[in-house]
């Protein structure tokens, strides 16, 4: 019996080091850490540019990681720490940037050549139709 | 009138041409610093060679560079050279010495030379972020009233140092 408690005392070790690997962070509830994971999958790793700041393993992320963690614990708001990130940063940082004259084109320019595109498609179909209506 | 229908993917084909041709050989890692126009955001950090605490108030009156600098950063050894040549030359270099150890950092300026008017430790990176540097070495250009003006990302060497230089007033 005592060999098997000891044996068992071994397995549970053998887990602790898997969950080690990732920073230990305790939340205060569990909002809060659902918060913290929208936000650091929706902020850009400053230093590697085509990973958020959850995937990104570089030291820049790891230190703002921590300080999201820090600023929804002190009961900030989630606009707060984007425009705490953003007044270092800068706009690269969001992954959503915000609309503004600058992005006009990033937001609206696909539904601008999609109505383009449908203005001509139509334009084109009515043309071909009167075509036929004259020749039949 | 049909004719000149015709012409629009031509057209279109040249001004995306323009575009991307204009675009090429731009450097992609570039990222303009929200700092620039801005003072040096409020600090206390405490220097490695006097061990006083050091506010913003306490920062030179300028034109000069704040550099950010680590023992562990293979570039920074690159780096510390040109620096020492800079500051012989006159410019006015502080040093924030970027999440490191205070002993590697003095034993680092004891063997290579120190460049800097002064050093403040900057362990867990607080004012880094406050900087929104992204690594290190990385240089801020303060100008005589105190503004950023420019941000260089990566090492200093007599390629890009007229254009930093530039900036120096």
């Amino acid at each position: 019996m005592m060999m098997f408690r000891w044996f068992l005392l071994l397995i549970t070790f053998g887990f602790t080091l898997p969950s080690m690997a990732e920073e230990l962070m305790l939340f205060s509830s569990s909002l809060n850490q659902a918060r913290y994971q929208s936000l650091v999958e929706e902020l850009r790793c400053p230093k590697c540019q085509n990973q958020n700041l959850a995937d990104s393993g570089s030291g820049i992320a790891v230190d703002l990681r921590e300080q999201v963690y820090q600023m929804i614990e002190q009961g900030k708001t989630d606009q707060e720490i984007v425009d705490y990130m953003v007044a270092r940063y800068g706009e690269f940082v969001l992954y959503r940037p915000p609309y503004s004259s600058a992005t006009f084109l990033l937001w609206y320019g696909p539904f601008i050549l999609l109505g383009l595109g449908l203005l001509i498609f139509f334009f084109i179909v009515m043309a071909n139709r009167k075509r036929r209506g004259v020749s039949s | 009138m049909r004719k000149v229908l015709l012409f629009i993917p031509l057209v279109l084909f040249l001004v995306l041409g323009a575009i991307f041709y204009l675009q090429l050989g731009k450097n992609t890692q570039y990222m303009p610093s929200a700092l620039v126009g801005e003072k040096v955001p409020d600090f206390t950090l405490v220097s490695l060679e006097t061990d006083q605490l050091v506010t913003q108030e306490d920062l030179p009156d300028g034109p000069y560079l704040i550099n950010f600098w680590g023992t562990w950063c293979p570039a920074c050894h690159l780096e510390h050279p040109f620096l020492v040549e800079l500051a012989d030359e006159g410019v006015i270099i502080i040093g924030i010495d970027y999440k490191d150890e205070k002993n590697l950092a003095q034993q680092w300026l004891a063997q290579k030379g120190n460049p800097y008017v002064n050093v403040l430790m900057d362990e867990i990176g607080h004012f880094g972020v406050d900087m929104g540097v992204t690594g290190a070495p990385e240089t801020f250009v303060v100008d005589r009233s105190g503004m950023i003006v420019y941000r260089h990302q990566g090492v200093i060497n007599a390629q890009n140092w007229p254009v930093i230089k530039g900036h120096l007033k």
